[in-house]
């Protein structure tokens, strides 16, 4: 199944300022020098990435800084061989002069290189614009008004009895690009994401030790509507339970560790989800690319179309035009339309994410529009699309689940997380663990860590909840490639029923056994 | 582009002019970068480049609270300025008190290389590299990795007539060669090029790979465990971020104690000092603070402030936590900002001498994906990664699987039974953050392995 979508939003239109840059001769400059010092291929990337960090304790400001950064990259074919070179100076003398150097890194290196770099052909795209769907822009409201909602919230869970301490996070992103090559493609676009985090603390000061809870609001590609108000999102509930929540932790009994059923709850499962499938279907991983950093895949083309991932109510999907998506897009920074397709289908093994050079070498006919570049400075490589588990078709609840259970463990919310270098064996944490007990809740527990193997863990997936349960989670910086780049993306599921999945006692991991 | 001096100049006469903040200080970073990336025996994405970050930070005083306000910027265009300092001060006039306030440094003295050109690199640089690498590349064994040189020039400029510049150069190379099932990997740090041992890394690979010819899987459990310079300075670089002395204060690190910090608490009898020091040799780094935001660790009113040695932990005892001015004295503690490097003294054996003194145990080449569990006692988890040996009667016997570990870096220290001799090494897990570090080897006699990875 392949959906192409990513159409334009008429809420937003790209800021006047960023049209105003002077984008058509610096492709004009940057192509054609590139082409006359002997490219067969060239594009031209203007990228400004405006980001605001905003951090409060205890309700007090201890950061807040905007950064915006600005840049042109060329990135040419020589002779089959990639050269990347970039600028942060928008002239055109300056685009033509970083073309050139483009040329001279990519013949310097072609002696070196014995893969020919080939791309997967794409329709041409003139002139069209892409903005993300969003009301209030957040660099539009005053850092003094967004510091006056993360105090007031952090004000509502400092006032709570039993919490100690609050950290407060907001992080904001505009990206805006624009985007030329020598087939004839250019295309323009703007984009937001927020990601606005509430940590409580409880300190037990005679005893010398501390317990936290964070809330479970997911980063979305949102406007500042998402944090302002409860319309989006219901923080009025979320931080009046967060307390009441966290002293029910500190005095909770820690988990006994062995097999164990999980219902794992969307706040949490999106983790394991980017971790365990988002990562492993990554084409570049599974052929080598990432060898010596991020790490390889179990998932090997031999395996596409064969493998069994897991259990027959796995239905993975990746998607660059899911509503609110972090990876949502309207065309990659290869030119490259967005879309949707399968990458799991009943629990077997059927795609991968691709970008232009890679498609060809699986034998596809055209990317699915994988490439980005987090940076003006860092060469597009292939990242992740939202990459989601699909829900039920019947309406079965995230109690319907419970239900299910005798005698295991509900975790909400993500928190520790770490995977092997062939994205094989995994351990996450959480934010809340509920005992389940005759098929309900009966309070929490802690010291909870589960540790898999990804095949087993997904195979192990009796059931998922339905479309009710569905929620999208993400990550805001993921991070891939050397040089380092981080990219945003989100990871939607409902709930889901795990058996005997391997539950750890992080106290007893420890080495403690008070 | 104009000089990055003269951006510093530019900024301070606009912020005098506009008026709108009572002192300013300019942080500008020229960057020049490149790099080589390679995988299967071939080049894959390679470039250069060039950008600058300018910041502004404005401070406005009302009474005794001051107000902060940091916009940062990669624009060049000089008539960006205006903007970028008006953003600045609107900023400050319009935020709350900074818990982290502090008269700013002044000065009088103008470096001498203020004004001369920054330095820069290009893939040139690589010369060496690249040529044994095309023998690597002609070879048995399958080659991937990455080599890196970057020049940042910074330049702290204050409206109270400070003045600062230092250029840090930082560089690495590492490579990964896969034979069969078998992964090796080795890496080493540089600042300038010169005499990069690629040749003998190559060696090194092949010795290690040659070692994988004998497989043997052991199960999940606790193992004598010799830990090479790489993993120690990994876990202890993670120890390194989590020493700030606030969090500590007020209970909620693992650097907390009934009533007050852990500082003075022994960890191990085997004396060894973790320290940080922009002097050390052959790791030099920035030897003053500049901060374009304000942490718990570093704080923007200290710009300009000479970075010292610190002992974060002294002969086997706790020693100090960070803490930028206003925290030291709101604490009553002394001064301590982390410089940009972390060493640990050691030992006198090699690490073949503790292999050949080793009975039974696991000698590890990285670690991987090291994540915090606990916050409470700094449980970290993580992987082992390309390369874990068998040695059974003081030689390598042959390849382990991989494992997942959890362990507290103040446990290892708590446990250690030997240390080797300090080396300059290169963290695998943090390289693109750290990569200047100097550790001995360790000896941990019960290494926690939780299970078993079938990565290979």
């Amino acid at each position: 199944m392949c959906h192409y979508g990513g159409g334009v939003t008429a809420r937003r239109r790209v800021d006047p300022d960023f049209l105003g840059l002077p984008r058509r001769e610096l492709a004009d400059a940057a192509l054609s020098a590139a082409t006359a010092a002997g490219a067969s291929y060239a594009d031209l990337r203007i990228q400004r990435i405006t980001t605001e960090i905003v951090q409060l304790r205890d309700g007090e400001l201890e950061t807040s800084v905007i950064t915006r950064e600005v840049g042109l990259a060329v990135r040419v074919i020589v002779d089959g061989t990639w050269g990347f070179a970039s600028h942060a100076e928008l002239d055109p003398t300056v685009a033509a002069e970083t073309a050139r150097r483009a040329v001279r890194v990519a013949t310097t290196l072609s002696p070196l290189n014995a893969e020919r770099i080939e791309l997967a052909p794409e329709p041409v795209y003139t002139d069209l614009t892409w903005v993300s769907d969003y009301l209030v822009d957040p660099f539009d409201v005053p850092a003094a008004d967004k510091i006056a909602v993360l105090n007031e919230y952090s004000g509502r869970l400092l006032a709570a009895d039993g919490v100690d301490h609050v950290s407060a996070v907001l992080q904001a992103v505009k990206e805006q690009s624009f985007y030329a090559d020598t087939f004839g493609s250019s295309t323009t676009q703007q984009r937001v994401r927020l990601q606005p985090t509430f940590d409580a603390v409880a300190v037990d000061a005679a005893a010398g030790t501390f317990e936290t809870m964070r809330t479970l609001a997911p980063p979305t590609a949102r406007g500042w509507e998402y944090v302002a108000g409860d319309e989006v999102w219901d923080w009025s509930g979320e931080l009046a339970e967060l307390p009441s929540l966290l002293a029910e932790k500190t005095k909770a009994p820690s988990v006994v560790a062995g097999p164990t059923d999980l219902v794992i709850d969307p706040t949490n499962l999106w983790l394991t989800i980017h971790e365990s499938i988002g990562h492993a279907t990554e084409y570049d991983r599974a052929i080598g690319y990432e060898a010596a950093y991020a790490g390889t895949s179990f998932a090997t083309p031999d395996k596409l179309g064969v493998m069994k991932y897991g259990s027959p109510v796995m239905n993975v999907t990746a998607d660059r035009t899911v509503d609110f998506g972090l990876a949502t897009i309207g065309f990659d920074d290869e030119g490259v339309r967005a879309q949707k397709w399968d990458l799991v289908r009943d629990g077997v093994f059927v795609g991968y994410q691709l970008d232009r050079v890679f498609a060809p070498r699986l034998g596809e006919a055209r990317s699915n529009g994988c490439s980005y570049a987090d940076s003006p400075h860092h060469v597009p490589i292939q990242r992740m699309a939202n990459v989601s588990l699909q829900p039920a078709q019947d309406d079965t609840t995230t109690e319907d689940l419970i239900a299910k259970v005798e005698d295991g463990v509900y975790v909400v919310g993500d928190k520790s997380w770490s995977i092997d270098m062939q994205r094989y064996n995994f351990q996450f944490t959480g934010q809340r663990f509920f005992r389940i007990r005759d098929g309900r809740l009966d309070g929490q527990l802690r010291d909870v860590a589960y540790q898999a193997v990804t095949t087993d863990f997904w195979g192990a997936m009796e059931a998922v909840g339905g479309p009710s349960t569905w929620r999208l989670g993400g990550a805001f910086n993921c991070g891939k490639a050397q040089p380092g780049q981080v990219a945003a993306v989100s990871h939607g599921c409902p709930s889901a029923l795990f058996r005997g999945i391997n539950v750890l006692n992080t106290r007893e991991e420890s080495g403690r056994q008070e | 582009m104009i000089s990055a001096s003269d951006v510093a100049g530019l900024v301070l006469v606009e912020a005098s002019r506009r008026g709108g903040a009572d002192e300013t200080i300019v942080v500008v970073t020229d960057r020049a970068t490149a790099s080589l990336r390679w995988a299967g025996n071939s080049m894959t994405t390679n470039g250069e480049t060039r950008g600058r970050d300018t910041t502004v930070i404005s401070i406005v005083r009302r009474g005794n609270g001051a107000h902060v306000g940091s916009v940062k910027s990669s624009e060049v265009d000089p008539s960006a300025i205006p903007g970028l300092v008006a953003a600045s001060q609107d900023a400050a006039r319009s935020a709350p008190e900074a818990r982290d306030a502090a008269p700013i440094l002044s000065g009088d003295e103008v470096p001498y290389d203020w004004d001369e050109p920054v330095p820069e690199t290009a893939t040139d640089v690589f010369a060496g590299v690249a040529k044994s690498l095309a023998k690597g590349f002609r070879g048995a064994d399958q080659l991937y990795g990455f080599a890196r040189h970057e020049l940042d020039t910074t330049f702290v400029a204050t409206s109270t007539g400070l003045r600062r510049r230092f250029t840090q150069p930082t560089g690495s190379v590492e490579v990964n060669a896969k034979r069969g099932g078998a992964s090796a990997w080795v890496g080493v740090g540089t600042p300038d090029f010169v005499d990069v041992p690629t040749d003998s890394m190559l060696e090194e690979l092949s010795t290690r790979l040659g070692w994988a010819e004998r497989t043997v899987e052991l199960p999940a459990g606790r193992y004598e465990t010799l830990m090479p310079p790489s993993t120690v300075a990994d876990i202890m670089i993670y120890l390194g971020w989590t020493m700030d002395g606030r969090g500590a204060q007020e209970g909620r690190t693992a650097l907390s104690a009934p009533g007050g910090t852990r500082v003075g608490e022994k960890l191990g009898d085997l004396g060894l000092t973790l320290y940080s020091d922009p002097t050390a040799a052959g790791l030099e780094c920035a030897p003053f603070v500049a901060a374009t935001s304000s942490s718990e660790r570093m704080s923007v009113f200290d710009n300009g402030l000479d970075v010292e040695r610190v002992d974060w932990i002294r002969d086997g005892t706790i020693n100090a936590l960070a803490y930028p001015r206003a925290a030291a004295a709101e604490f009553d503690v002394p001064v301590a900002i982390p410089a940009d490097n972390m060493l640990m003294t050691g030992g006198w054996a090699s690490l073949s001498d503790m292999i050949r003194r080793t009975e039974r145990g696991l000698l590890l080449t990285t670690l991987w994906y090291i994540r915090e569990v606990d916050p409470t006692v700094l449980l970290l988890t993580g992987l082992t990664r390309d390369g874990v040996y068998l040695v059974e009667d003081g030689q390598v016997t042959g390849a382990v699987n991989n494992f997942r570990f959890n362990e507290s870096p103040l446990d290892l220290l708590r446990r250690a039974t030997e240390a080797g001799v300090s080396e300059v090494t290169l963290p695998r897990e943090w390289g693109d953050w750290a990569t200047r570090a100097k550790m001995p080897s360790l000896r941990i006699p019960d290494f926690h392995m939780s299970s078993v990875s079938q990565a290979q």
